[in-house]
């Protein structure tokens, strides 16, 4: 049996936070685990930073919000500076290399990881959500690469479905890439 | 049958399409507005009516005017647009015309807050609208429970000719989970009249109580009326008849308690505590009973899936059985507590209350239920 | 047909005071309909609250007395969900401008085929003389012992200007007329408002001491007229013009998606 997950992942309005959380849930819904998938909304989710909330487990859920968070995904550092007190010690954060993790529990694992510039030198800006679940993936291994793509597809705009499978792979590389050396 | 990944209010329009609804019109108001939305994408591509109105009065009485013709038709809201249905509400109830009213609850009083969780609208739910009415309320606590019971929603409409108000918080509808998209009960439709038209009394029920409506159009032509009436339907101001009706409009539902209400309880042979809710606080209710019976509590759970009528004689049965103690997590200053003293003594009957947007936390309720063992 | 086998005798006598104009304007109504090839079991008769919304219970149709205010959003129900009916309204000043005035404006403004008659007799009668948005400016009310200090609205302009494609307004006075325009208003494909003047001798002739029936409608003789004439209110149709109507707008959308065929 594999353990819990609570995942956060967080971003500023328009990056694809809420979304890339609902894929990663399909995901692991395809992989025969318990999911639940809530968001922050309103006056809360309209600018500064939204959140995506997944909790993953092959036990029955019942209460539907995190609890206690054991991964996190921080798009910016609005992000992180709002949400991420709620990460647990031992968690694992994956952020953008030029976020300031540095107030943050001594005992949670930290990946800095070249999202953006990856996404803009290779691709498109706005496919940073997917990437990064492709490097969350990588490094946390819960679910199947084939159902993390199969929910890419079938959740993003059927024109740009390539671009975030090229992006998704790509972020399966630099989480692979991140995982070895942190070993 | 692979499940999908899908929101409660996503749920609610696959189970109300699933029941057969053909028919919605509503106004947009948060939380309740993906309803609406998904509504107006799905309703035509299967030969049904989307409509927006101007108001949510509009909305429920043009509803009832679909179900009149024969539509099978719902309407969804929050608890401000739901403050406004009543008057047509109790029309409904009156004249006997099934309908389904989604009220996804958030935050009161007034405008109150709107992308927050509450249920402040228990009490509202039975008695918003004027006189004594009869009406059924379903609450599903997760999104599983909002397909099935939106198709029960509609059965139970149709076998009882009565509005069923399907009441589930922001939380349910916005959460995604995993659903079987499988109608676990059959499609109920409501019986249509067999006399000859010349013969006909649309509200000359027998002993079964339920009236037999004709579709309007359908060559029966009769008379319908929010005024007290009589068989035919046309006012009166008989003080017999009028009780007639008055009595047999609740006693339809009345006397079918056991087939109406619905609910889970979990634990309750040798149960010292039992953590009693609905909707959101039943998730939490549901993780501390699970967490207390592991630690060898003796902790039991009832899950209302009916608000109303309320099960009070399930309740009086399992006091009686188990002199436990309730704790009663809801997210209102008491509305559900208060109907639940009714059946088990008010000192035997913790309230969990919040009214302030939050949820109650499991942990929360965990530290409330050490202070009961 | 004779129009009078649209009613139900059985009903009689009907609820309206001596002298009250809505039987004669229910008569008009029946006689314009009997000339039209419409099944009876065929037309919906929908009303809300009010003197006038009394006149649905005396009709040989499916017929639904609902709520104050609300007439037209139910039978806007009726009528979608079965399109071949034909579906009339008939209500009040104070139900339809009043209470039902947002419904009102955006049937108009959907252009749904329904046939709306408003009763107009100036005043709340059903509770005894209360003023309604089309009681005259100073004239006086139980709610109004001063005089009205509100202004009325133009039924006419109000209906045009919220998009209505057949608009008319006619009075009790002129039978024939009313008749007429009532015929042409079922016929219309598409959103009708057939305003009529109408006298409530009871409520608004005794506390305005504009005398008996006869000279209600001798005031009516005296300050309408269907040509136009300086300084009366104009009777005839102000607004006839063809637009889609909603339901054939939707249901054209519906064979659309369906020759379609696209999945999501």
């Amino acid at each position: 049996m594999s353990k819990d997950w609570e995942l956060i992942i967080s971003g500023s309005g328009g990056q694809g936070a809420i979304l890339a959380g609902i894929i990663f849930a399909e995901a692991a819904l395809a992989d025969g685990y318990n999911v639940i998938q809530t968001q922050s909304y309103g006056p809360e989710a309209r600018g500064g930073a939204s959140r995506s909330e997944v909790l993953i487990s092959h036990e029955e859920l019942a209460y539907p919000k995190v609890q206690d968070c054991n991964l996190m995904v921080a798009l910016t550092q609005e992000s992180l500076d709002k949400y991420g007190s709620l990460l647990g010690a031992g968690g694992i954060l994956i952020i953008d290399e030029a976020i300031d993790s540095s107030t943050l529990k001594t005992s949670i694992k930290v990946y800095k990881a070249p999202i953006f510039a990856t996404a803009e030198k290779l691709l498109k800006p706005m496919v940073a959500n997917i990437l990064v679940l492709g490097i969350l993936n990588a490094i946390s291994g819960i679910v199947n690469l084939e159902h993390l793509e199969s929910a890419v597809q079938a959740r993003v705009p059927a024109a740009t479905i390539p671009l975030n499978l090229t992006a998704l792979a790509e972020g399966s590389k630099i989480g692979k890439d991140l995982a070895s050396k942190s070993i | 049958m692979s499940k999908k990944l899908i929101q409660g209010n996503e749920a609610c329009v696959e189970g109300a399409l699933a029941a057969g609804a053909r028919f919605f019109a509503g106004y947009p108001i948060t939380p309740s507005t993906e309803i609406a939305e998904l509504m107006a994408k799905k309703l035509p591509r299967v030969g049904g009516v989307f409509m927006q109105m101007e108001d949510e009065i509009a909305s429920i009485a043009t509803i009832i005017g679909a179900s009149i013709s024969g539509a099978k038709a719902m309407t969804a809201t929050s608890g401000p647009g739901f403050s406004l249905m009543q008057e047509n509400l109790g029309f409904a109830a009156m004249t006997e015309v099934p309908i389904v009213v989604v009220n996804v609850t958030r935050g009161g009083p007034s405008t109150g807050t709107p992308t927050k969780a509450s249920q402040g609208d228990f009490m509202q739910a039975r008695w918003g609208c004027h006189g004594d009415h009869p009406i059924i309320v379903l609450a599903p606590s997760s999104v599983q429970e909002v397909y099935d019971l939106a198709i029960t929603a509609f059965n139970m409409s149709e076998k009882y000719m009565v509005p069923v108000v399907l009441l589930y918080d922001e939380v349910v509808g916005h959460l995604r989970e995993g659903v079987e998209l499988v109608a676990s009960s059959e499609v109920l439709n409501r019986e249509f009249p067999t006399v000859a038209p010349a013969n006909y009394r649309p509200y000359a029920t027998g002993d079964g109580l339920i009236p037999k409506l004709a579709p309007f159009g359908s060559g029966y032509r009769y008379h319908m009326s929010g005024l007290s009436h009589d068989e035919t339907g046309f006012p009166t101001g008989n003080p017999a008849t009028i009780e007639n009706l008055v009595m047999r409009l609740n006693d339809k539902i009345e006397n079918n308690r056991k087939d109406i209400i619905k609910y889970k309880a979990i634990d309750m042979e040798d149960a010292e505590v039992i953590l009693l809710a609905y909707g959101s606080p039943l998730r939490s209710a549901q993780q501390v009973q699970k967490q207390a019976r592991a630690r060898g509590e003796k902790v039991g759970l009832i899950q209302l899936l009916t608000l109303w009528p309320f099960p009070h004689e399930l309740l009086t049965d399992v006091y009686a059985k188990t002199k436990a103690d309730f704790i009663v997590p809801e997210l209102s200053l008491g509305q559900l507590a208060d109907e639940v003293s009714k059946s088990v003594p008010r000192d035997k009957i913790t309230r969990v209350n919040r009214n302030d947007g939050a949820l109650i936390t499991p942990a929360q309720l965990e530290q409330v239920l050490k202070g009961v063992m | 047909m004779n129009y009078k086998d649209l009613l139900r005798k059985d009903k009689m006598p009907h609820i309206w005071c001596p002298g009250c104009g809505h039987g004669m304007v229910l008569s008009a109504f029946l006689r314009a309909l009997a000339k039209k090839d419409f099944d009876p079991d065929n037309v919906a008769v929908i009303s809300g609250i009010g003197c006038s919304s009394r006149a649905s219970g005396y009709l040989d149709f499916n017929t639904l007395h609902t709520t104050h205010g609300r007439a037209i959003p139910f039978a806007t129900g009726i009528k979608m969900a079965k399109p071949g009916l034909k579906v009339i309204v008939l209500t009040g000043d104070g139900d339809s401008t009043a209470i039902g005035g947002n419904h009102l404006i955006h049937a108009a403004r959907r252009n749904i085929e329904l046939t709306v008659i408003v009763f107009n007799n100036n005043i709340y009668g059903m509770t005894s003389g209360q003023y309604s948005p089309l009681t005259p400016h100073m004239k006086l009310a139980t709610t109004a012992p001063y005089g009205n200090i509100d202004y009325p609205f133009d039924l006419v302009n109000l209906a045009k200007g919220a998009g209505a494609t057949f608009v008319a307004r006619s009075a009790t006075v002129q039978p024939r007329h009313l008749e007429k325009v009532i015929g042409q208003g079922l016929d219309h494909n598409g959103f009708s408002l057939i305003e009529v003047i109408t006298q409530c001798p009871t409520y608004f002739g005794r506390k305005n001491k504009m005398g008996s029936p006869v000279d209600m409608l001798q005031w009516q003789r005296e300050n309408t007229s269907t040509t136009g004439k300086e300084g009366t209110i104009p009777l005839g149709i102000f607004a006839q013009e063809e637009r889609p109507e909603y339901g054939e707008n939707y249901f054209e959308l519906i064979k659309t998606l369906g020759e379609g065929k696209s999945g999501e």
